[in-house]
């Protein structure tokens, strides 16, 4: 992939993964066919966002196609940390396993203000899930995972194909189709698509051809990003750096990679020229001030990046839908880009599926619009006022900047206010039409709309069992073994609080109640909850998440 | 919902506004505006409710009712 939102640059160093071919360019029988080969989904752009969605698809029987413009993975490490709900996500998709074996796990962070430490956190692993808060891993790595995973779908005779070095140049939109121009190393061709997820990145090649709109707000600042090897014993936490003595006026970020790589990010202001800074020559100075002259390491990418608060009106377009940073693109403070994008997938592919089956009407997908907007709105939200924080837009917005900085040494009152980046954490789809009313008087944290929280049953969990389909969880509450309404099946997963001994099944799902029948979504969201079955309501509740009410 | 309170509330209205003066004595303005920035956000944890904040904040930019 190429990347959009960075500027590319850096020393070359050999043998990365970076570099090397995974999807090298070869002949297709499409391009020599007469009249244009017509494939269920292609989806535009092999990087992490991409992949997940054509991964989700093939699994669920889906004819997919992957064009990208390259035959590489991400070049530089660029996304690096990964949080719990796309974890799950991609144990759904069958790779969540590589990336956290592969992954550095952090929970500790430290926030320094000029020359002192002012307090350090702990993001306690919430027990009773399966995965952690995050895993730090270059998306270099995670791309190969899930290319991989492809490659395994395809043993299995999986209908999942990527194709590199097939650069879309042109989009045709129809009520039924949609057809595309694709040029590779031999040519162009034309091909078509009963539907098209365009997964191309912040600088949408897809969405400038389609003349859609990207409204937000451009913040005025560069970040150099230095991806470093040394071997040096800084714990596997993230440290993050207000106004430091080695970068004055500015912010800088510390952050473990797997192999010895650490992040560094170091704001660098508006008025800079970014050619001159990202020189070695310049570079290393840089790194040196911040890690002491004595710390041995050498740089393995460089880069400077500027970026925006903006996504489209509309994710669906017809019969092309946008997904990821090419439909919104958010601050990198809170890990919120590659995070959110494969929560689209997640979100969509259930949906398109049901629809290319027949078994939900077309407007189902414009449900994955209000809730995506939603997540989209909530991120851009949450970057937006990171930013503000970390860059203070005004000479008063830095006086309580760094008054929150002060207190928060002495005072336990003031951390909350503190925002380096509020680190991703799954969208609730509140008021999503797909929703039933709440009918039981339970948590709120499983309220209809939100994503199912984990839970430890045995030697086992929770979200593994509720995989890609309708279910019908109970918790000591009877209902049938499955129903059907309307060519949707619901199958029946029952479960006692007495399958839990730490009790985060009832603390999560129960609460006060002594039975609870959820209705959970194939994306693993709740679609309604009573505190008994009936069948009315659920059947009822069965047609609302499937668009049919 | 509660209200901001408008009516006279301190217990010594000299006493205070003579400590707040105090505070500020002798301070450059950098030091000044953090104190105030600072005192603020103290006293906005001890009140903690936004609905009474946000009418704080629209008592003190002199908006009417």
């Amino acid at each position: 992939m190429r990347c959009a939102r960075c500027t590319r640059t850096g020393r070359e160093t050999v043998n990365k993964i970076f570099e090397v071919p995974l999807y090298a360019y070869e002949a297709s029988p499409d391009q020599s066919t007469p009249a244009p080969v017509r494939h269920k989904v292609i989806v535009v752009g092999a990087g992490p966002v991409g992949l997940a969605a054509a991964i989700d698809l093939a699994q669920q029987g889906v004819e997919v196609l992957v064009l990208d413009d390259n035959d590489k993975v991400s070049f530089g490490s660029r996304a690096i940390c990964f949080a719990k709900r796309p974890l799950e996500i991609l144990d759904r998709l069958g790779c969540g396993q590589p990336m956290v074996d592969k992954g550095v796990l952090w929970n500790k962070g430290k926030v320094f203000f000029d020359e002192r430490q002012v307090y350090e956190f702990d993001l306690q692993p919430d027990s009773g899930d399966q995965r952690p808060a995050f895993i730090n891993l270059q998306q270099y790595y995670f791309e190969q995972f899930l290319v991989d995973r492809v490659r395994e779908l395809q043993a299995q005779g999986a209908p999942i194909e990527i194709r590199g070095r097939n650069k879309v140049e042109a989009v045709g939109t129809h009520p039924d189709h949609v057809k595309l121009e694709v040029e590779t190393p031999e040519g162009s061709y034309t091909i078509e698509a009963d539907w098209v997820i365009a997964c191309d990145g912040a600088g949408s090649p897809m969405r400038a051809m389609m003349g859609k709109d990207f409204v937000g707000r451009v913040f005025e600042d560069n970040f150099l990003i230095a991806d470093v090897i040394m071997e040096a014993d800084f714990p596997s936490e993230r440290w993050f750096w207000f106004d430091p003595p080695f970068n004055k006026g500015q912010s800088a970020l510390l952050h473990k990679q797997p192999d010895g790589v650490w992040r560094i990010d170091l704001q660098l202001g508006w008025d800079i020229d970014k050619e001159r800074e990202k020189r070695p020559e310049n570079v290393i100075p840089r790194l040196k001030a911040m890690l002491g002259d004595d710390v041995q390491f050498e740089l393995e990418w460089v880069s400077i990046y500027t970026f925006q608060c903006r996504r489209m009106e509309q994710f669906r377009h017809g019969r092309v839908i946008f997904a990821g940073d090419s439909a919104h693109q958010v601050s990198p403070f809170g890990a919120r880009g590659a995070n959110s994008g494969v929560q689209d997938t997640d979100n969509l592919c259930w949906k398109l599926k049901l629809v290319i089956d027949g078994k939900a009407p077309e407007t189902l997908l414009d449900s994955y619009d209000v809730e995506r907007i939603h997540g989209a709105d909530e991120n851009i939200l949450n970057s937006t006022r990171s930013t503000d924080f970390i860059t203070p837009k005004s000479a008063m917005s830095r006086v309580f900047r760094d008054a929150v900085l002060d207190l928060s040494e002495h005072y336990d009152f003031a951390r909350p206010l503190v925002n380096s980046g509020r680190l991703s954490v799954p969208c609730t789809y509140d008021g999503s039409p797909l929703n039933s009313a709440d009918a039981l008087n339970g948590p709120a944290e499983t309220r209809p709309g939100a994503p199912c929280p984990d839970a430890p049953l045995g030697d086992e969990f929770l979200l593994p069992k509720l995989a890609g389909e309708f279910t019908l969880l109970t918790i000591d509450a009877d209902a049938p073994d499955e129903i059907e309404e309307d060519g949707i099946t619901v199958k029946r997963l029952a479960l006692s609080v007495k399958d839990d001994p730490t009790l985060t099944l009832k603390r999560r799902y129960l609460g006060d109640a002594t039975g609870a029948v959820y209705l959970i979504r194939p994306d693993q969201h709740v679609a309604a909850r009573r505190d008994t079955y009936e069948e009315n309501a659920f059947r009822h509740a069965v047609r609302r998440a499937t668009g049919k009410e | 919902m509660s209200d901001l309170i408008l009516s006279p509330n301190l217990t010594d209205a000299d006493d205070f506004y003579a400590d707040l003066l105090a505070a500020h004595e002798g301070l450059e303005q950098a030091d000044s505006d953090a104190l105030n920035a600072r005192l603020v956000l103290v006293l906005a944890n001890h009140i903690g409710d936004n609905a009474i904040l946000k009418q704080a904040l629209d008592a003190a930019a002199l908006k009417q009712e």
